[in-house]
């Protein structure tokens, strides 16, 4: 990560994403169920440009740490994010995105007709394979497009 | 079996089909010589949740629990109960479960037996969900399969509505533990769907897709049919054109194997042609019959790892 490639400036406490694909930022905030409500800062800059990628997105998220659980559920839509947890302004943790197993609770089911799309107290699963995902309760596969998915909030 | 419900056959080992078939045959040989069973379950009462209709599922586990020495209950149709008041399934089935010391859950949901068994911990068997699975037929079917023709170096043909036909999935699922041929018939809106084409794949089975059955008849040992549904297609003249390409009769049949052996998960309409019952291809009523014996293997060996 070169500085001058941020438009945003340094965070003191928090968590700086970067390298998510151009435009994908919003898309990674849904993810992590942050709107802004929260009352802390969040930066986006949004397709800066990029050697590795062409564009890319970065996003700051302060006063939070980001676990490796949240980490990994970004695998799905940003899997070449660096994650660093940033305290007084340095970087004391680099964090790597691995895909999880599973992930539950961000997804909706594509298939209307699933278990989950009823009004059912339970929560989604699904099963990460290799170049997609399956829903761990109707096993309908998703393969593209997961963003488009998301149901966090 | 290791497991504790049965919602579908992609958890089924060769070694877990193989018990409950072998079971299976000894309730069967007990049944046909008309000795009396000794009453395993005298205690146990298994409650039957159906959302959807249906006869032979439903009273075939009726049948099959009793003659365990057991009883049912029943939540009747779903138009006379809670369900109809907006209960979830999850609470439905915690409610059962106090009930009955097993479940049997039929529901219109993709996914449902699967959730219920999350939720209760007594047994649960998927008795059908939605367009998705339908585990007990499949041992039926295997069983049938089994007797018929044996389950290695089998050549099967599976041919009607793929796309929707929850026995079908359940049953190509559970053929990758076997040595078998899979050819697959259907007009292309109705093919296999991602999922199941996903799990034969990946288990590496031998799958062919067609759209025509004159391919592959002379060299099936079984033929599996089943229903085309009306409401699969956007008009009359549509589904008519399809059904009839998929109807089986004795002129179809002409360029079959002698030794071919015909299933049908019931009910038909008219795939089938009842010119085709008095012959030895017909083997639908008896595999309707093996359901009693393989459930009550089922029962047997899930009720018995519930203990
Ligand atoms: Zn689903």
């Amino acid at each position: 990560m070169s500085d001058h490639e941020l438009r945003v400036s340094k965070i003191r406490d928090g968590t700086v994403l970067d390298h998510l694909p151009g435009g994908s930022a919003l898309h990674v905030l849904a993810l992590l169920g942050i709107d802004g409500s929260e009352g802390t800062g969040v930066s986006v800059a949004m397709n800066v440009p990029s050697d590795r990628m062409g564009t890319k997105d970065v996003v700051k998220v302060e006063e939070r740490e980001l676990s490796q659980a949240e980490v990994d559920v970004l695998s799905l839509i940003a899997p070449r994010a660096t994650v660093n947890i940033v305290q007084e302004y340095a970087v004391i943790e680099k964090k790597r995105v691995e895909r999880p197993e599973s992930v539950a609770g961000v997804l909706a089911c594509p298939n209307s007709s699933c278990i989950t799309n009823a009004d059912e107290p339970v929560t989604t699963r699904f099963d990460v394979l290799d170049d997609g995902l399956r829903c761990s309760y109707c096993e309908e596969i998703i393969r593209e497009g997961i963003a488009d998915h998301l149901d966090v909030g | 079996m290791r497991q504790d419900h049965l919602v579908a056959a992609g958890q089924l080992s060769r070694a877990d089909v193989e018990r409950v078939l072998d079971r299976a045959a000894e309730f069967d040989a007990a049944l046909e010589s008309g000795e009396s069973l000794p009453a395993r379950y005298p205690e146990t009462v298994l409650a039957l949740c159906f959302y959807e209709p249906s006869t032979r599922t439903k009273m075939s586990f009726e049948t099959a629990m009793k003659r365990l020495g057991g009883d049912v209950v029943d939540m009747g149709s779903v138009d006379a109960s809670s369900v109809k008041k907006g209960e979830s399934l999850a609470d439905t089935v915690r409610v059962i479960e106090g009930y009955g010391d097993g479940i049997v859950l039929r529901h219109p949901r993709e996914g449902a037996a699967r959730m219920a068994s999350e939720f209760v911990d007594v047994p649960v068997v998927n008795a059908g969900d939605g367009a998705g699975q339908h585990p007990s037929q499949t041992l039926l079917d295997l069983y049938t399969i089994r007797e018929a023709a044996g389950l290695d170096d089998l050549t099967i043909g599976i041919v009607g509505d793929l796309k929707y036909g929850r026995t079908v999935h359940s049953l190509a699922t559970a053929l990758t533990e076997f040595d078998a041929h899979m050819h697959f018939v259907s007009p292309d809106s109705l093919r296999l769907p991602r999922s199941v084409r996903f799990d034969l794949h990946e288990a590496g089975a031998q799958v062919r897709e067609h759209t025509e059955l004159d391919d592959v008849l002379p060299e099936l040992d079984v033929l599996y049919v089943t229903r085309i549904q009306r409401e699969r297609f956007p008009d009359e003249d549509e589904y008519q054109k399809v059904a009839g390409e998929f109807q089986i009769d004795a002129d179809t049949l002409d360029a079959a194997s002698d030794d071919l052996t015909v299933m049908h998960p019931l009910p038909r309409v008219d795939e089938i042609a009842p010119e085709i019952d008095d012959t030895d291809y017909a083997n639908y009523f008896e595999q309707a019959h093996n359901g009693v014996p393989v459930r009550m293997a089922l029962l047997d060996l899930l009720l018995s790892n519930h203990e």
